[in-house]
């Protein structure tokens, strides 16, 4: 073990550390946003929303996350159709391609567990809301989705740490974030417990991180559960 | 472009070179899942057994694995696997020189990161068995080994199945990773016949549909297990 290869690893993998914070950063929060209407579709009585949204988590669900991101990066390009419109300019950039597919695998995932929050909400909540003349709209906005949000609380949690972890895949569409600057350094020096030492306590520093804030939102979300000192 | 030419059987197509590689994606699951397994019954009972000590290494191991990108260990593994097998050979005296495959290394990366998910799922399914049976199979004069055998391991492996099911699907989707050691499963050559016919679309899709059949058979497997473990409950 070379304590001054991890030391001088440990600066060399975090630079690559902005890449990994955008695509966690950008993924997570347009995954959020969009994952709310694709679990209200879920949880409809629509057939047709709620079987639809059904089969594209089933999909996503069933398949490894490189064969989206691979499928997304090598796949789409080779359509004509694709090549010859707008798209072409985002779809020729790795950066972007890789975005696009962790926000559509984590939006499957969020889907799902937001649609077991949602189901969670007690028919009472429901019912005293229509019986105090609550339009439907406002019904969701200020009773049911909180509520299914502060159930999911966990859930997402779980779902947050998978999507860091998510990000190394990455690596393999030539983006240089963390993985991929530690399987530089493997290649070169031949070190491989020294980086992944070194990129091993940052991905572990990011989750703990993630582990905080989600206790921090259980705290502030369900006081109900406070254990009281 | 989309050529369905591409995917027959006999030279001129990759459909049987796919349905083998599917058959090594199946193979590298089974064993990263029963190596894991393994593992985990051992990490289990580290956490279970009352021993600080190996409580902390148990739940250390647990946490760094699941707090770690699976990519990387398996470029640990790949990168390391040979050189550290070597040097804990030649503490043996051992001096030649001994190159892991491919396989090898994939079962073993996948099955350390396939053990910490179970180990957590075991040792879920243990709390959930009351204390009170191991008392009561005390009392009756069984000795420790027959408690463990014949009374909380079927308990024990009952409430796990279905957190094993959810490990499995996990563990097959993993075994995706395991291209970069340029394993030939379904993933590689997927790539391999992509680069060589130059439709990347055909072959990327066909991976994710066998990768789709995979999973979706697979818990049609559970489930029939599921009632199967469930078939002695009452049900009101």
């Amino acid at each position: 073990m070379n304590f001054e290869l991890i030391y001088n690893n440990f600066f060399i993998i975090l630079s690559g550390l902005d890449e990994t914070l955008e695509l966690v950063i950008i993924s997570l929060s347009l995954g959020f946003i969009i994952a709310i209407p694709f679990a209200l579709a879920r949880a409809s009585s629509i057939k047709i929303l709620s079987q639809s949204v059904y089969y594209y988590v089933f999909v996503i669900r069933g398949t490894p996350l490189l064969v989206q991101i691979y499928l997304i990066y090598y796949g789409l390009g080779t359509i004509q159709f694709v090549r010859e419109s707008f798209l072409w300019f985002f779809l020729k950039d790795p950066f972007f391609c890789g975005v696009l597919a962790l926000v559509i695998n984590t939006v499957a995932y969020t889907a799902e567990i937001f649609r077991g929050g949602i189901q969670s909400v007690s028919k009472g909540q429901i019912e005293s809301c229509k019986s105090l003349g609550m339009s439907r709209f406002i019904m969701y906005l200020k009773i049911i989705l909180p509520c299914a949000f502060r159930q999911a609380l966990p859930g997402y949690g779980n779902e947050m740490i998978l999507m860091v972890k998510s990000t190394s895949l990455i690596s393999l569409i030539t983006i240089m974030e963390m993985t991929g600057l530690a399987r530089n350094i493997m290649y070169k020096n031949y070190a491989p417990v020294e980086a992944f030492l070194a990129a091993g306590s940052i991905y572990l520093f990011l989750n703990f991180l993630v582990v905080q804030f989600i206790k921090f939102l259980e705290w502030k979300y369900n006081p109900h559960l406070r254990i009281k000192a | 472009m989309l050529r369905f030419d591409l995917l027959i059987f006999g030279d001129a197509g990759w459909g049987d070179e796919l349905l083998i590689s599917s058959f090594m994606t199946i193979l590298v699951s089974l064993s990263s899942m029963g190596l894991g397994i393994f593992i985990a019954i051992f990490a289990t009972w580290a956490k279970v057994s009352g021993n600080i000590f190996t409580r902390m290494v148990a739940n250390f191991y647990t946490t760094v694995i699941r707090g770690i990108p699976e990519l990387l260990v398996i470029y640990l593994i790949f990168f390391g696997g040979s050189a550290s097998i070597m040097y804990v050979a030649k503490i043996f005296g051992y001096h030649g020189y001994i190159e892991l495959n491919a396989f090898t290394m994939g079962t073993i990366s996948i099955g350390l990161i396939s053990a910490a998910y179970s180990t957590e799922v075991f040792r879920g399914a243990y709390s959930i068995v009351s204390k009170g049976q191991a008392e009561a199979s005390h009392s009756l004069g069984l000795s420790k080994f027959h408690t463990f055998y014949k009374v909380l391991a079927p308990q024990i492996l009952k409430h796990a199945l279905p957190g094993l099911g959810n490990v499995w699907q996990i563990t097959l989707k993993d075994t995706a990773l395991v291209s970069v050691t340029g394993l030939v499963e379904i993933m590689r050559q997927s790539r391999i016949a992509s680069n060589v016919s130059h439709s990347p679309l055909t072959f990327c899709l066909s991976a994710a549909l066998l990768y789709l059949i995979l999973t979706t058979f697979s818990s049609k497997v559970f489930n029939k297990l599921e009632d199967y473990s469930n078939r002695n409950n009452v049900t009101t």
